[in-house]
């Protein structure tokens, strides 16, 4: 079994050699299996859907991480008609593990900024495994205020462990580059989409992370801090990561609960490594119809719409006391 | 006077030395007898030159070393008490209830211990008062309270003192000291309320008003890469430890020791990313001649 499979395709994978190993002695032999196989194929299907509705958070996050996965450049290239990469923060350097650049789909020009993985290991030292440093976040803001100007939409396709962590990284600045993203995104006048399409780690992506919609691929994660840290932290020990993916609610299915993601974006059977055309085909028409509708709006509204979005996230309870009578008390819940 | 400020008298550093106490007692089981009397409730060792100083003169001197003025760290009453006017604080009166939204493991039994230690009922004080005359509405991390972490009361209370500043035209101070960044235990609830809090101050920023942003020992995380950093101003505490990540994990990370003064206030002037550098006996003094200065709202144009 080659290495990047993951454990829970293990029956998928052995159902499918089966059924090659099946053809092959139904050709040598000649021998007809044809029942035998297509029985097998259908079995096969059904486990496939078994086993991708039933995922634990720990599986999923697996499928985030996946090595093949479709990098921010793969969705660009399939989704866009045109697009031109656009480089450097003007103050330092040029953030290869967060890129930018101009482009179209059919005849909607957009900005898109995304934390960029490598493909191999060379690759991903080049890009430094998405994360991202200071200059990264700060390419994006200058390349999201130029979209401003341009009355351009802004795409951001999120993708990374978290932002880098790093000598360098503070000299620099990590903390205020991701603020100030966050307040200026908050504010600026043309739409944004947020797209989380691999892993959304803490800080790091909520640096590109602040807009109109926010929307997760199935099988994608957003978590204020990697299990394997949360695991190490809470419990001393990293090997309850698992445990920890459980408990941080950091799937979709979880944010789409928890009213932090306004909409899931459905994956191939299989994850979107098994179909790069059919998993940018499906966020391209995510990003088609949500940005008709925010569009929709007046800017006013458009920002307003944003402000009270965030504005409302988080859960308590609100006492209030009534002066009249010390016993009562009124609760507010606030979800 | 700055007696005054720190009222009652050994109450105010048990809270640090609490801790300080019980690894003592470790060690003491360990080791023998001897060191677990310097932390005696009338004592403290400082945690920088080891001077045993005696607790009535430390909360005199504002909980800086007689010795080597080194900072120990502040709880929000004694931040409140060493730069509000006399009298003239008044805590917002909401009442918000931290509930356990994912039902993680352990959370409701962790805030249970501190809100009995620290006496607070979460990791923020907010409210207004004057600051050498001038009305500010001002918020206080309590890095003694789950490390000063960000959940959604914590984020919720953050955001309606700018709220608060905004609609009642008041300067906003907010002092940092939070070393946990965004509460794990809230997952993606906590993590969003950086981006809460931040889009409030881009409506305070909209309407011109003035946001002085305060850094004390430990700013960190969520903390740090949210409002901490927004200020027009940032004034961060004499040798206050701020950064993004924790030196645990970059250390990790980069497999390398950390140069000494890594990410201390120093640190962060040297590198441009904040305003001033303060020792805690002038932190006051500073912040209301800034608020000073900002108060002479002349015309610059006809």
């Amino acid at each position: 079994m080659p290495k990047d499979h993951l454990e829970f395709e293990k029956p998928l994978i052995e159902l499918e050699d089966k059924i090659k190993e099946l053809k092959q002695f139904m050709q040598e032999k000649d021998i007809d299996l044809t029942d035998e196989i297509e029985r097998l194929k259908e079995k096969s299907e059904r486990v496939k859907q078994e086993v991708y509705s039933e995922l634990e958070p720990w599986q999923i996050l697996k499928l985030a991480r996946h090595a093949e996965r479709p990098t921010t450049l793969d969705y660009i290239n399939l989704i866009c008609d045109d697009f031109i990469e656009l480089h450097g923060d003007r103050n330092y350097g040029d953030d290869r593990a967060l890129i930018g650049g101009i482009g179209k789909i059919g005849d909607q020009p957009l900005t898109i900024v995304g934390h960029q993985k490598g493909k191999s290991t060379k690759d991903n030292i080049n890009r430094n495994f998405g994360m991202a440093h200071p200059e990264g976040y700060r390419k994006a803001l200058r390349l999201m205020k130029q979209a401003e100007k341009f009355n351009r939409p802004i795409l951001a396709l999120i993708n990374t462990p978290g932002a880098y962590p790093g000598i360098e990284a503070e000299e620099r600045g990590q903390a205020e580059a991701i603020a100030k993203n966050m307040m200026e995104m908050a504010r600026l006048k043309v739409p944004i989409i947020i797209i989380v399409t691999g892993e959304g780690g803490s800080g790091g992506a909520l640096g590109i992370g602040v807009g109109d919609k926010i929307m997760m691929l199935e099988y994608t994660y957003y978590s204020v801090c990697s299990p394997e840290a949360c695991a190490a932290i809470l419990w001393k020990d990293a090997s309850e990561a698992k445990t920890a993916a459980e408990a941080l609610k950091l799937t979709a299915k979880d944010l789409l609960e928890l009213g932090i993601v306004d909409e899931i974006i459905n994956e191939p059977l299989g994850g979107a490594h098994k179909a790069f055309k059919e998993s940018a085909e499906l966020l391209k028409e995510a990003i088609l119809t949500n940005l008709q509708e925010i569009q929709s709006f007046s800017i006013s509204e458009m920002l307003e719409k944003r402000y009270d979005k965030f504005r409302q996230i988080g859960e308590y309870i609100e006492h209030s006391r009534i002066e009249v009578n010390d016993e009562q008390q009124d609760e507010v819940v606030n979800e | 006077m700055f007696k005054d400020w720190f009222g009652s008298k050994s109450k105010y550093v048990t809270v640090k030395r609490q801790k300080e106490k019980s690894k003592e007692k470790k060690k003491k089981k360990g080791k023998g007898k001897g060191k677990g009397k310097i932390t005696d409730e009338l004592w403290t060792k400082c945690k920088n030159c080891g001077e045993i100083i005696f607790n009535k003169k430390l909360a005199q001197n504002l909980k800086v070393c007689l010795e080597c003025e080194y900072h120990f760290r502040l709880n929000s009453q004694e931040r409140l008490n060493l730069l509000i006017d006399e009298d003239s604080f008044t805590e917002f009166g909401e009442e918000l209830e931290t509930v356990n939204p994912l039902e993680f493991p352990k959370y409701e039994s962790k805030l249970k211990k501190y809100q009995e230690k620290t006496g607070l009922d979460e990791a923020v004080v907010t409210g207004e008062g004057q600051i050498g005359g001038h009305r500010v509405a001002i918020a206080v991390i309590d890095a003694n309270f789950l490390m000063g972490s960000m959940n959604s009361v914590v984020g919720e209370k953050v955001t309606r003192v700018i709220e608060t500043a905004l609609n009642e035209e008041l300067p906003l101070i907010i002092i940092s000291g939070g070393g946990g960044g965004a509460r794990m235990y809230e997952g993606m609830l906590s993590l969003m309320q950086m981006a809460k809090t931040s889009a409030a101050l881009a409506k305070l920023d909209d309407a011109g008003q003035l946001f002085i942003s305060v850094l004390t020992d430990p700013t960190y995380g969520g903390i740090s890469a949210s409002f901490a950093s927004l200020g027009d101003i940032i004034i961060a505490e004499k040798e206050a430890k701020i950064g993004f990540a924790g030196p645990r994990v970059i250390k990790q990370t980069i497999n390398k020791d950390l140069p000494s003064g890594f990410q201390t206030s120093e640190f962060q002037l040297e590198h441009g990313m904040v305003d001033k550098v303060v020792g805690r006996k002038e932190m006051k003094d500073v912040l209301v001649r800034i608020l000073d200065i900002h108060s002479l709202r002349g015309e610059v144009n006809a």
